[in-house]
């Protein structure tokens, strides 16, 4: 996993509730056997008419946010299944960091997994992160170690999970940190109550 | 005082517990179906790892898998994924039922169906509908592909202890209601959120009354209130459900579990961080009309006006659901024609649903142009459909009757409902292009569906089943 501590970008603002992981990656495109490759299918009815002719009023599909790695939603954020090939193709598409006032709970622990950084503000700063990157490109800076967010000339603080900040900030595999464990899961298993 | 269900079940499961950190949880059953699992065996090959423990994992294919013309996979994709989990079963030594198998069947059906499910573990499968296991007082969630293979690499997961919520169903439900309809009446009520964060312990004596397979119905569609897991605490139906199943234990064995599991239930004194309390009068067979499974309203009613919500970006998200799903506001919900019906998925799949669908029928004929297409949640619940000759009442009815699997509940395989086209659909998730992009999906019960495949539109099963209302 790569590491992820300061991002600078522009924001992508979507302006949705509740966007689904069905939204995120349709299942036609689920039968792939690999983690790569799906960045091209994401939002993919967003993006694309029946004839995969693009949409162009989708904010995706606007040229003024090319490169941008933020992406600015709205409540309950993933949604749904829980499909890791949404944040797959978010993180392949080219996000690092999604920022909305919740996310849903698989999704959001999913983001960790990837080294994507899910950041939970407030529902008005979230909206003013919304209207302005509408308006204009809206320049965002993420620092993770300190737990701020820089655009429009504010700066906003958020709250995250001390365990996740280090596996992100470290791009630690936490399979690996697992295994540190084994004595005690062997013990656990040994005293363990099972019918099987 | 009293420990809740979850607060109990949990605790029992912390392998590691440390400040700063989430529990390290011990997992007791992983099941893995041919999708979200090529990616973690894939894991475990190029870390050179082995499946910690292949005797508390259990495979089985239905995503995929063709509902017709079996053993044949036109798409070639498919076929790939479907194999992929066959050679990796083989490779890492994982018991599977695949297609044609007797135990074969939707993942979150063959898990209580084998008695695999029990109260008290801690079940995962990379598949959100694992909450469905929960109504046997098991606490149950769905995990991503990386959490599929942390569980296979270690039997355990990390993860922070959730809150608990209370969704009390209190009084009695009425005629023709189903625990279909409490489920989609909770999310109504309450909202696709309500459950973030949460594990939801479903009680009140609406709950206690439901059979096992009604509860799983309401346990699956916890997710769809936001809960990371639904449960209900066990209780003589749980165990009586369980005797004799396959995975079981047997015998003397048995009884001892059933002393464990009775122990597991909520205390008369227990408390959640949160309770939420709906009363059975208030419920009526539901039907959705929006893109989320909260956007839902009793077969009497109408599809709302935008004057019902005080909130613009409420109303925003009405009059976009209602442009998807190209309805107007205010029309009667009766009113709604379907050209699709669709009985299956992890929802609704199972004997009680498919009896109940059955009964709606009473000689009548599925509509001129509706397609509807019953599909059992395993091959063990079309074998005793069959052997019941529910099959029969379906086909004479004009209903295709097909082999077990996911089906049209996501169209992943050929079962797809064409753009523009409305389905009433049993199964959980109404979210656009769900069941075939442009599709139009409209959640309902299994008699519900059955009663609008005869009818070509809604209507209250109540009138069909010629009792007062
Ligand atoms: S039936 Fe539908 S919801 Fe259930 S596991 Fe299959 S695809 Fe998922």
């Amino acid at each position: 996993m790569e590491p992820i501590n300061i991002v600078d970008s522009i924001v992508t603002p979507l302006n949705r509730k509740n966007v689904d992981t069905d939204q995120i990656i349709s299942k036609e495109f689920l039968k792939r056997i690999e983690r790569t490759g799906f960045g091209q299918y994401v939002f993919y009815h967003w993006r694309f008419d029946e004839n995969h002719e693009k949409i162009e009023e989708f904010v995706l599909n606007q040229p003024k946010y090319d490169g941008s790695t933020v992406l600015v939603a709205h409540d309950n954020f993933g949604c749904g299944s829980s499909r890791e090939h949404a944040p797959w193709a978010i993180l392949d598409y080219g996000f690092h960091v999604i920022i909305a006032p919740s996310f849903a709970d698989i999704f959001h622990n999913n983001c960790f997994k990837n080294g994507i950084l899910p950041i939970v503000l407030p529902v008005k700063q979230v909206e003013e992160l919304l209207e302005k990157g509408e308006q204009e490109t809206l320049a965002i800076s993420i620092h993770l170690e300190a737990q701020t967010v820089k655009a429009g000339g504010k700066t906003y603080s958020f709250e995250i999970d001390p365990y996740y900040k280090k596996m992100l900030i470290n791009g630690w595999d936490e399979i690996s940190l697992t295994f540190q464990y084994e004595e005690e899961i062997a013990k656990f298993e040994e005293k363990s109550k099972q019918f099987v | 005082m009293g420990k809740n269900i979850i607060e109990k079940v949990w605790q029992q499961h912390i392998v590691h517990e440390e400040a700063g950190k989430p529990d390290l949880l011990y997992i007791d059953l992983h099941l893995v179906h041919e999708v979200t699992s090529p990616q973690a065996f894939e894991g475990l090959r190029l870390n050179n790892r082995k499946l910690r423990r292949p005797d508390l994992t259990f495979a089985t294919m239905d995503h995929n898998v063709p509902t017709q013309n079996l053993p044949t996979i036109n798409d070639p994709i498919a076929k790939k994924q479907i194999d992929t989990l066959a050679e990796n079963c083989k490779e890492f030594g994982v018991e599977l039922a695949d297609m044609g198998h007797p135990d074969q069947g939707i993942v979150h059906v063959i898990g209580p169906q084998l008695g695999l499910t029990q109260p008290g573990k801690t079940i995962v499968c990379g598949d959100s509908h694992t909450s469905t296991h929960g109504a046997f007082g098991a606490i149950a969630f769905g995990i991503g592909t990386s959490e599929v293979e942390h569980v296979m690499s270690t039997q355990t997961l990390w993860q922070a202890k959730p809150k608990t919520l209370q969704i009390e169903v209190t009084g009695e439900l009425g005629f023709g209601v189903t625990a279909k309809d409490v489920i989609l009446a909770i999310i109504a009520k309450f909202g696709i959120d309500v459950g973030t964060g949460h594990i939801a312990e479903f009680t009140g004596k609406a709950i206690q009354k439901l059979t096992m397979e009604e509860r799983m119905t309401i346990c699956n569609m916890s997710i769809e209130a936001g809960a990371k897991a639904g449960l209900i605490s066990p209780d003589d139906t749980t165990v009586e459900y369980l005797r004799g199943r396959k995975f079981a234990p047997q015998g003397e064995a048995f009884e001892e579990a059933t002393l464990y599991w009775k122990s597991l239930a909520s205390d008369a004194d227990a408390t959640y961080d949160r309770t939420v309390t709906i009363d059975s009068s208030e419920i009526e067979p539901f039907v959705t009309w929006g893109t989320n499974p909260s956007m839902g309203t009793g077969i009497s009613k109408t599809v709302p006006t935008s004057s019902a919500y005080s909130d613009e970006s409420d109303r925003q998200a009405l009059s976009k659901a209602l442009k998807y799903m190209d309805l107007q506001e205010g029309t009667p919900i009766e009113d709604i024609e379907i050209q699709h019906v669709f009985i299956g998925s992890c929802t609704n799949s199972r004997m009680h649903d498919l009896r109940a669908a059955a009964a709606v029928i009473q000689g009548g004929k599925v509509a001129p142009g509706v397609r509807a297409i019953v599909v059992p949640g395993s091959y063990s619940v079309k074998q005793q459909a069959e052997a019941e000759g529910l099959h029969q009442l379906f086909i004479d009815a004009g209903f295709e009757w097909r082999e077990s699997g996911c089906s049209m509940c996501l169209a992943m395989n050929e079962d797809v409902v064409p753009a523009g086209e409305r389905c009433a659909s049993t199964s959980n998730r109404n979210f656009e292009g769900r069941q075939g992009a442009g599709s139009r999906t409209h959640l309902v019960s299994p008699p519900m569906a059955a009663a609008a495949a005869i009818a070509g539109h809604f209507v209250d099963v109540r009138k069909v089943m010629n009792v007062p209302v």
